[in-house]
């Protein structure tokens, strides 16, 4: 049942990966990376990390997401050239993806990690649900937590300064003007 | 299902998010890519975290979460900001820092 599950999830996950980089309408590329993310929440349950997977439901595909529907919808569709500027760049590239993925599961199994043939050790009752989470976040990593908060408001500031429209008054002839 | 299935997985998903940013042109979908990026990420941090009996990693993807939600926010804001300007949308046009 698990074997399913695993399969089912990691199916789905790289499916909508490849659709994300193959579909050529960004529109296409952004309801793809839904069903990325959705698959790899169901990944992470079966990994017992449920609040992970609830916040990558609720924040990814739910908030970013959206922000990126809009922002796709307001861009609109862009065709993208079909010259390139470097000769054979479609086919390099993938065979260069695939030299990465190659010499990434070397490292991998290189490391004889001997978890890595385990499912891991048995685990206590109350693992990954937000009750340890919180805990832990608010206990050894309280740091953390509060540069992600001071990262989040800088960030939305700064998309205020750099989305935002520009008065007349401000265009860079009149600042030279003056 | 044994962690290292997943820590493959996750290496596959980091090469395809790779050979995105390497093919496509428009600023959005490589963004796209480097959220398939981030996310293989998350999906080996959390697989080391099952397989340690640790909750750490589980903090750690989350904090790799906020940084990818604040990327997006800056990096739709510059493609925003970049469709007012009249700039082509396409990184091998838009290649110098001066407007």
């Amino acid at each position: 049942m698990e074997q399913v599950a695993f399969f089912a999830g990691a199916l789905g996950s790289l499916g909508g990966a490849i659709a994300v980089i193959a579909l050529r309408n960004p529109f296409y590329s952004v309801l793809a990376l839904v069903v990325h993310l959705v698959s790899l929440a169901g990944l992470f349950l079966l990994l017992h990390a449920e609040f992970v997977a609830a916040a990558q439901v609720v924040v990814y595909a739910g908030a970013v997401m959206v922000l990126y529907v809009f922002v796709a919808a307001y861009v609109g569709g862009v065709d993208e050239p079909l010259w390139e500027p470097i000769p054979g760049q479609r086919l390099i590239a993938p065979l260069l993806g695939g030299a990465l993925f190659i010499e990434l599961s070397i490292a991998v199994i290189g490391t004889g990690l001997k978890a890595l043939d385990t499912e891991g050790p048995t685990i206590q009752a109350g693992f990954g649900t937000p009750a340890a989470i919180g805990q832990t976040l608010l206990e050894r990593f309280l740091i953390a937590f509060e540069a992600a908060s001071l990262l989040l408001l800088l960030a939305a500031v700064g998309a205020v300064v750099l989305a935002a429209r520009r008065s007349p008054a401000e265009s860079p002839e009149r600042a030279r003007a003056r | 299902m044994d962690v290292g299935w997943y820590v493959v997985l996750s290496a596959l998903l980091f090469a395809t998010g790779a050979t995105g940013v390497l093919i496509r042109r428009s600023p959005l979908v490589i963004l796209l890519c480097l959220e398939l990026m981030l996310n293989s990420a998350n999906l080996a941090l959390v697989a080391f975290s099952r397989s340690t009996g640790n909750t750490d990693g589980q903090i750690f993807a989350l904090i790799v979460m906020v940084v990818a939600a604040c990327e997006v926010v800056v990096g739709l804001g510059l493609i925003v900001a970049m469709y007012r300007r009249r700039l082509a949308l396409d990184v091998d046009e838009t290649r110098e820092l001066r407007g």
